[in-house]
């Protein structure tokens, strides 16, 4: 996983609540086994003018009335979002999509609990800002179109190009790991002889939980 | 210090805790082949083994096809998803129901049914639905596929503790309300976010009356209210449904587990982190008329006017919602017609859910029009149901049986919805294009999508005479 430390980057606004994974990355995307090229399918039925169900990407049209589809966000690494963004399905193809997209950070008032988990494991930073603060972006991002904006994530704060500076909060054991890239399997197996002696007082305590089979 | 269940389960669970975050110990994972693949693959290159295969179970459930399974499968880049699963099981030495094998089915169907999931456990699984098994007594959520790999490898979680919210049922439910009414009251009410970042506990009267399918039913979906898990303390409903099923514990052993299961109800003076109350004593069936399945009314409502929401984020949601179900503020809910029956899924498809829906169109046709089609969770399911003759009700009321699986639930089998369908479904997301581009889904109680399906528009099933 990439670390994360700053990002100064275009903003792309997607004016909506309530944003689920189906939309992010719909369902004939999921029988991948692999997690990268998936950036091509981000949200698929929005982006692209009657997109088969057969999840076919070539040849088609895209829909000029989405947002990713206008030319002054190409290139956009910060996603701006409503409420509840990324609701629905566990699927970690949400956050793959957005990745391989190029979108690094996301922010929006609140997001969905699996999701909002799914993107620390691949370096992305979602932000949770106030909503009028979020509100604030929008009407700034709408007024100038091409606003970037600074992420810091080890001051916690989103800085506007008038250098006025928003803080967000974030746990500390998360913002250390991707401040450093790091691998959580290996920080766990560091703890195995944790584990063995929780497992072996388990066994002792509650030993139906073996299965019978 | 008096504790919540879900204090007392996070408790019992805690390996070793670092500055608000605990590494959690998982005594179930559940795998499917969407996924997974990743997972096993991340174990493969780092040269990882699974740590405790006796603890996870893998079935394949969203590709499958509900249709004859004799030929195999057609997409076959589904069908390389399957074997996938069955490779790496094998592989890892993982225990695998087969597409084949009887006790296939929905994986958060299955589980229960074979006795895999037991109260006070925490159980996870690469799927958003893991709440269901909360109707134990278990702490059951969905996780992501680099968390599915770190549970294969560590049998362990990082989690911070969640806060938790008791939903207390309250009111005795009228005469034909469901669980599944309940939970879209219960969403209805704190809206799709109203439950981000707690557990919640469901308490009352009519909850403790449900069945464990019905407790399935309504914890299946906590995450549609935001939710990471949802559950039901366990008592002499859950004992008895779990006692002889094959994975279960037995003799000795299930003597202890159970004198444990009773210690682990919410200590009466324990409080939440916030308490909600949701009056079920007037509710009338549940009909989801938007894209989120917060957006609801009863039978007997209207599809409401945007302009009369006063949240403006709420109010663009409801237009939105509108444009895209094609439908006009103050239409009659019961005047709305349907052309596509869904019924199954791990909300809705167990052996309860099966004869409520029987019940509804015994004796009578599917309407002009309409094509419904009948998914049972399992094998198991599917065989109980034949046993009871069900299936030929379904059949001689012109609904298809079917093999079971996922299905239109999501549709990445080829059980979809085409473009503009409306359909009354027992599932669990009105998403956009969940069931397929363009169509549009309702989601109601089998009861409702029965009634439905006999009359091509949303009735009250208790209006129909003998059900």
């Amino acid at each position: 996983m990439d670390a994360f430390v700053t990002l100064d980057a275009l903003v792309a606004p997607l004016d909506r609540a309530n944003v689920d994974t189906d939309a992010i990355i719909p369902k004939q995307f999921l029988k991948t086994i692999r997690r990268t090229g998936l950036g091509v399918a981000l949200f698929y039925d929005w982006r692209y003018k009657d997109a088969p169900s057969d999840g076919r990407t070539e040849g088609l049209k895209t829909d000029p009335s989405f947002i990713l589809n206008d030319p002054r966000y190409a290139g956009a690494k910060i996603l701006l979002a409503r409420e509840n963004f990324g609701c629905g399905s566990s699927r970690e193809h949400a956050p793959w999509a957005l990745l391989d997209y190029g979108f690094r950070a996301i922010i929006a008032p609140s997001f969905a609990d699996i999701f909002y988990n799914n993107c620390f494991k691949n370096g992305i930073l979602p932000v949770s800002l106030l909503p009028d603060q979020v509100e604030r972006l929008f009407s700034e991002v709408a007024r100038t179109p091409g606003t970037r904006l600074l992420i810091d994530l080890s001051s916690q704060t989103v800085v506007l190009p008038s250098k006025e500076t928003f803080a967000f909060t974030i746990d500390p054991v998360r913002k250390s790991h991707l401040l450093e890239g790091l691998d959580e399997i290996g920080l766990a197996e560091k703890k195995a002889e944790l584990i063995d002696a929780y497992e072996k007082k388990r066994r002792e305590r509650a030993p139906w939980l073996t299965p019978a089979v | 210090m008096a504790r919540t269940i879900i204090d007392k389960i996070w408790d019992d669970h805690v390996v070793t805790e670092e500055k608000g975050t605990a590494l959690l110990y998982i005594d179930r994972h559940l795998v499917h082949e969407v996924t997974s693949p990743q997972a096993f693959e991340g174990l493969r290159m780092a040269g990882r083994k699974v740590r405790r295969p006796e603890l996870t179970f893998a079935v394949p459930d969203h590709n499958v096809p509900t249709t004859d399974r004799s030929r195999g499968i057609s997409d076959p880049v589904s069908a390389l998803q399957v074997d996938t699963l069955a490779q790496n099981a094998r592989e890892f030495g993982v225990t695998h129901f087969s597409m084949n094998d009887q006790r296939q089915g929905i994986v958060h169907v299955i589980a229960p049914e074979q006795g895999i999931t037991l109260p006070g456990q925490t159980i996870v699984c690469g799927d958003s639905h893991t709440a269901t098994h909360g109707a134990f007594g278990s702490l059951a959520f969905g996780i992501g596929t680099s968390e599915v790999e770190h549970v294969l490898a560590t049998q362990t979680l990082p989690q911070s503790r969640p806060r938790t919210m008791e939903v207390q049922i309250k009111g005795r439910p009228p005469q034909g309300i469901t669980p599944k009414d309940f939970i879209l009251a219960v969403i209805g009410q704190i809206g799709a976010a109203g439950g981000t970042g707690y557990v919640i506990e469901f308490t009352g009267e009519a909850v403790r009356a449900l069945s464990m399918e019905g407790r399935m039913t309504l914890c299946n979906m906590a995450i549609e209210a935001g939710a990471r898990a949802g559950l039901v303390a366990p008592d002499s409903t859950t004992f008895d449904y779990i006692k002889g099923r094959p994975y279960a514990p037995k003799g000795d052993l299930w003597e202890k587990a159970v004198a444990f299961w009773k210690t682990l109800p919410s200590d009466p003076q324990a409080t939440y982190d916030r308490t909600v109350t949701v009056d079920i004593s007037s509710l009338a069936p549940q009909v989801t008329w938007g894209t989120n399945p917060g957006q609801v009314a009863g039978i007997d409502g209207r599809v409401p006017d945007p302009e009369s929401f006063s949240d403006p984020v709420v109010r663009d949601s409801a237009k939105k919602a509108l444009a895209y179900m094609g439908l006009v503020p103050g239409t009659p809910i019961a005047e709305i017609p349907v052309t596509r029956i869904f019924i199954g899924s791990c909300t809705n498809g167990r052996i309860e859910d099966l004869r409520a829906a029987a019940k509804v169109v015994k004796g009578r046709k599917v309407a002009r029009g309409v094509s419904a089609m009948v998914v049972p969770g399992s094998g198991l399911v599917r065989a109980q149901a034949e046993k009871e003759g069900l299936h030929t009700v379904f059949i001689e009321a012109g609904l298809e049986w079917r093999e079971p699986g996922c299905s239109m639930c999501l549709g990445m089998n080829p059980d979809q919805l085409a473009p503009f369908e409306r359909c009354a479904s027992t599932s669990n997301r009105n998403f956009e294009g969940r069931q397929g581009k363009n169509g549009r889904t309702h989601l109601v109680s089998p009861e409702m999508a029965a009634a439905a399906a006999v009359t091509g528009h949303f009735t009250d099933h208790r209006t129909l005479s003998g059900s």
